[in-house]
């Protein structure tokens, strides 16, 4: 396993607790009817996102998924952009049009996401295609869940990004619920990893509550795909709320629940680096409290920013 | 101007724009070694190799997909779907991803991007290789739609939806060998201009694919009893020209619809409701709609020819207004 410095350490605990206390932050102005729309909660998964995307260069490509907030911010958005978009604000980079499911933001080569489920795959293998035919040494991440992976367009996709040797990262977080029913209630396979055999395509299987392993794994996936190999990764998450900010779980057994809050990928990295020294109780208190100053004041930005004129509904529809 | 015909006119127009554009490339089912189902594509795997030229697996609403990814990175995907019928499959990439990308960023990217399909019966192909579904995608704001008829201007308009930066759904009829003469050189057609294919006083025929070379015909035979027809071919969809339809409107005070498409919510409908708001008073007679019987199109050439609208069909709508 890759030995990470230090400073990568440090970098890698910040953003993993600025997407946890981002998505804490989400379900309070979504509750509280700041946020138009549904909130997708990823609370208990934020470790994967983060993890794969700081592996990738500034230039490199990457979708996100309805709780792709950590995958972003891996990626260096800006906190207030994307609060801007998430609200409807004019200054979000879509203008308030896609808001926070869909977000885009090409000056971070993000390509955005689809309400329709597995239709980002074969964008990302289109994205991937140019990269390829146009020589440029960008590379892929393409993110989904694991009702994705039920999706014709998975099949179809890995089929077409093994035969063509394609530039990408398939990341499936897996948590075990497609909306309001289990993965054991609609899968013959349980196992979404063994399905890329099928494509004669690499695959991981990584327990997405240990940060570094999931960083490991997407590192090497990364130097296979600047080589033209792409991977399946599944990372095993876990999801802590419903389905949408407000879904109150009743199809959903409550220890169950409660069982995988206690298995926190934040806490165990904590204590992780608190045990390896790399920092101290003082400056973890130190991350944290800057984290959430930086949120503070995206929120308060995002807050302040106009309502988009109503001529942006019209525009864009045509170059 | 030289002799061609429609599909030698498709294949120069690919060619063309293939050597012009090193982003340009051309992918679907059957277009590289084979040279494409229908020939569209002859020659060019040879000439531009199979980077330009891609042979994708039998999955259109993927390889669709995909030219949506390869258009926000940069290139300018040209991709086949080879019956129109087929474009069921890849509705959730058309109409969900390609045609809202650029909206829903913001206008962040820019997508060109052509989507060729073959539409139309007259194969005995049968129910699911023969329909026309172009007021669906006309339904869809974001999408270009172009439906050419003759050789020349299917040249012309397929050269400017390549070198356009928005998604185009470029409609090509099943009558391939349709004879018709292109420019020598360089041409493009500008996309969302009609064109009056013949001038007349008495009834405006608004027509385009296939249906405008029948709409011709029946133009010929009326003027055998006097009856003075202007042909317009609308060419594009969406957008409209509507300007030209309701100047013609405005001169001939009559005004008959064709397409091949079945009649029944069918394009026809929107021209009409559109003439209906904006030209009321000039209007001397009720619209015409001539379109496909509300059946699928059955497979034997008989029961094909049964549904499908003909030119006597034409003539026969012309007179009852005339």
């Amino acid at each position: 396993m890759a030995k990470l410095d230090r400073e990568a350490q440090i970098n890698l605990y910040t953003l993993v607790s600025k997407a946890r206390k981002l998505e804490e932050k989400l379900i309070e102005l979504s509750t509280g009817g700041l946020i138009p729309g549904w909130v997708h909660s990823g609370l208990g998964q934020e470790a994967t996102g983060v993890a794969v995307t700081v592996n990738l260069n500034k230039n490199d490509y990457i979708n996100i998924t309805h709780r792709g907030r950590p995958a972003m911010l891996g990626k260096g958005v800006s906190l207030k952009n994307f609060l801007a978009e998430a609200m409807g604000k004019k200054d979000g980079p879509c203008k308030g049009k896609s808001g926070e499911g869909h977000f885009a933001d090409m000056e971070k080569n993000i390509i955005g996401g689809s309400g329709i489920i597995g239709a980002s795959l074969p964008i990302c293998a289109g994205v991937a295609t140019a990269c390829k035919l146009k020589k440029t040494g960008q590379i892929v991440v393409c993110f989904f869940g694991d009702g994705a992976a039920d999706e014709g367009a998975f099949h179809e996709t890995l089929n077409l990004a093994s035969k063509w040797e394609l530039p990408i990262i398939f990341v499936c977080e897996n948590n075990g619920w497609a909306q309001f029913v289990p993965q054991t209630a609609t899968s013959a396979l349980m196992s979404i990893a063994k399905r890329a055999d099928a494509y004669n395509m690499t695959s991981e299987s990584v327990d997405g509550n240990d940060v570094l392993k999931v960083y490991n794994v997407a590192k090497e996936a990364v130097v296979r795909a600047r080589n033209m190999q792409p991977t399946l990764i599944e990372v095993k998450v876990n999801r802590w709320l419903g389905h949408y900010v407000g879904d109150s779980q009743k199809y959903r057994d409550a220890d169950e629940i409660e069982d995988c809050k206690k298995d926190d990928f934040l806490e165990k990295y904590r204590s992780y680096l608190l045990k390896n020294k790399v920092l101290t109780k003082g400056k973890i208190k130190n991350i944290e409290e800057n984290v959430e100053i930086e949120i503070k004041e995206a929120v308060e930005y995002a807050l302040g920013c106009e309502l988009p004129d109503n001529e942006v509904a019209f525009e864009d529809v045509y170059c | 101007m030289r002799d061609s015909n429609y599909i030698r006119a498709i294949n120069e127009a690919l060619k063309e724009e293939l050597q012009r554009d090193e982003d340009v490339v051309l992918m679907g089912e059957d277009v590289g070694l084979s040279g494409g189902a229908f020939v569209a594509s002859r020659g060019l795997f040879k000439e531009f190799g199979e980077n330009r030229v891609i042979d994708t697996p039998m999955c259109e609403s993927s390889f669709v997909g995909a030219s949506l990814g390869m258009a926000m990175a940069g290139m300018r995907p040209i991709v086949e779907v080879m019956f129109m019928d087929f474009m069921t499959v890849c509705m959730d990439s058309i109409v969900n991803q390609i045609a809202k990308a650029r909206y829903m960023s913001g206008g962040q990217f820019r997508i060109p991007l052509v989507i060729r399909t073959l539409a139309g019966g007259g194969l005995s192909a049968g129910p699911q290789h023969s329909q026309s579904l172009e007021s669906w995608f006309c339904h869809v704001p974001g999408l270009k739609v172009i439906y050419p008829a003759t050789p020349y201007d299917t040249k012309g308009l397929l050269k400017a939806s390549i070198r356009d930066d928005n998604p185009v759904i470029f409609i090509e009829h099943k009558l391939l060998r349709t004879a018709g003469q292109v420019e020598d050189g360089e041409y493009t057609i500008p996309i969302g201009k009609a064109d009056i294919k013949k001038e007349g006083n008495d009834v405006t025929i608004v027509a385009y694919g296939p249906m405008l070379l029948k709409a011709l015909s029946a133009a010929d035979e009326l003027s055998k009893e006097d009856i003075n027809v202007e042909v317009v071919d609308l060419r594009t969809l969406s957008p409209m020209d509507t300007e030209t339809v309701i100047n013609s409107v405005k001169k001939t005070n009559k005004l008959v619809i064709v397409h091949e498409a079945v009649k029944f919510a069918g394009f026809g409908a929107e021209i009409a409701a559109t003439v209906t708001e904006e030209a009321f008073d000039y209007l001397d007679a009720p619209i015409m709609r001539v379109g496909a019987a509300f059946t699928p199109i059955p497979f034997g050439s008989e029961l094909e020819n049964a549904v499908l609208p003909k030119e006597k069909d034409i003539i026969q709508a012309v007179k009852e207004i005339i």
